[in-house]
């Protein structure tokens, strides 16, 4: 039982951990802001959207965890991710198709 | 004789199951917001320039303060969690009330945003906007409807971390038990995440 406990406390950073997270994701940010006042044409959708994807990283693996996790947690949610990703590049596909007709 | 006592005082407890469990919800919020994103992304490779046009009238320095505030929140909720693991009962129910403010400032902001919209005659439905072209309305449609659903998940989130406040009050979440204020916190970070992709795909179309 005292062993499972400690398993528990493993889930957890300390406040500065968080703090530098949380300066990581302000920082990011603005860095998404400044950035989309650049014209940098078809690369700035794709600039943001790696801008969001690293956050969303940051806040998943720190804020939620993942990172201290069990690996079945990572696992699952690398499925569901994949998933998602399977429904964007079939309906993509699927709509480049109707529109060349 | 011990067996017995033993059965009786075991009471069953599976935090990672709870934690799992509220995963697999999380899941299912993905692909409700991806079914969302992917209408987007059809609409808005269809009908680039008139997106480019609409999002003009999006406040990127409400978005970006927005932002801001909701990345604060889920700040405070993680540290509402680390401060109930060490014992501090009164530290983690102060970032809770935090975290409840800050939740309640995002959507005052969403109030006024929305509320300048609506003055301006932009709202789904009204002569203003119908009166545009087809892109535009279908811009405005999904930034109704996408941010509208997620203000509604962050006043789910608001009633729930008011819960969760009340529970540790209570001593019901308290340092050896507190996988409730965990799930809690997991639901607040995906609407954290699913924010942070809102915002750059409305406000920050240049």
């Amino acid at each position: 039982m005292e062993k499972k406990q400690e398993k528990y406390l493993d889930n957890s950073h300390s406040y500065g951990n968080y703090i530098l997270v949380w300066l990581a994701l302000m920082a990011l940010t603005a860095v998404t802001v400044a950035v989309a006042g650049i014209n940098l044409g078809g690369l700035t959708v794709a600039t943001a959207l790696i801008i969001a994807s690293v956050k969303a990283y940051l806040v998943l693996t720190i804020f939620m965890h993942l990172k201290s996790e069990s690996k079945i947690f990572r696992v699952f949610v690398a499925v569901a991710l994949i998933f998602l990703l399977v429904s964007f590049i079939l309906l993509f596909s699927d709509y480049s198709f109707i529109v060349r007709n | 004789m011990s067996t017995q006592e033993h059965t009786v005082t075991y009471i069953h407890r599976d935090d990672i199951g709870a934690r799992m469990g509220m995963w697999l919800f999380l899941f299912t919020e993905l692909l409700l917001f991806g079914g969302m994103f992917i209408l987007y992304s059809i609409y808005r490779f269809t009908y680039p320039d008139a997106f480019h046009l609409a999002a003009k009238e999006l406040n990127t320095i409400i978005g970006a303060f927005n932002t801001a505030i909701l990345l604060t929140s889920s700040l405070t909720m993680a540290l509402s969690i680390a401060a109930i693991q060490r014992n501090q009962k009164s530290l983690s129910i102060f970032l809770q009330f935090i975290t409840i403010v800050l939740a309640l400032g995002f959507m005052v902001n969403k109030y006024f945003e929305w509320g300048a919209k609506f003055s301006h005659g932009i709202y789904p439905g009204s002569d203003v906007l119908l009166s545009k072209p087809a892109g535009e309305i279908i811009f405005f449609g999904l930034y109704y409807v996408m941010t509208g659903l997620h203000g509604i998940h962050v006043i789910i989130g608001i009633v729930l971390i008011a819960i969760m406040m009340r529970f540790t009050s209570k001593g019901i979440i308290k340092s050896d038990s507190y996988v409730k204020l965990e799930t809690i916190g997991l639901y607040w970070h995906l609407v954290d995440i699913i924010w942070i992709f809102l915002f750059p795909l409305f406000y920050l179309i240049t």
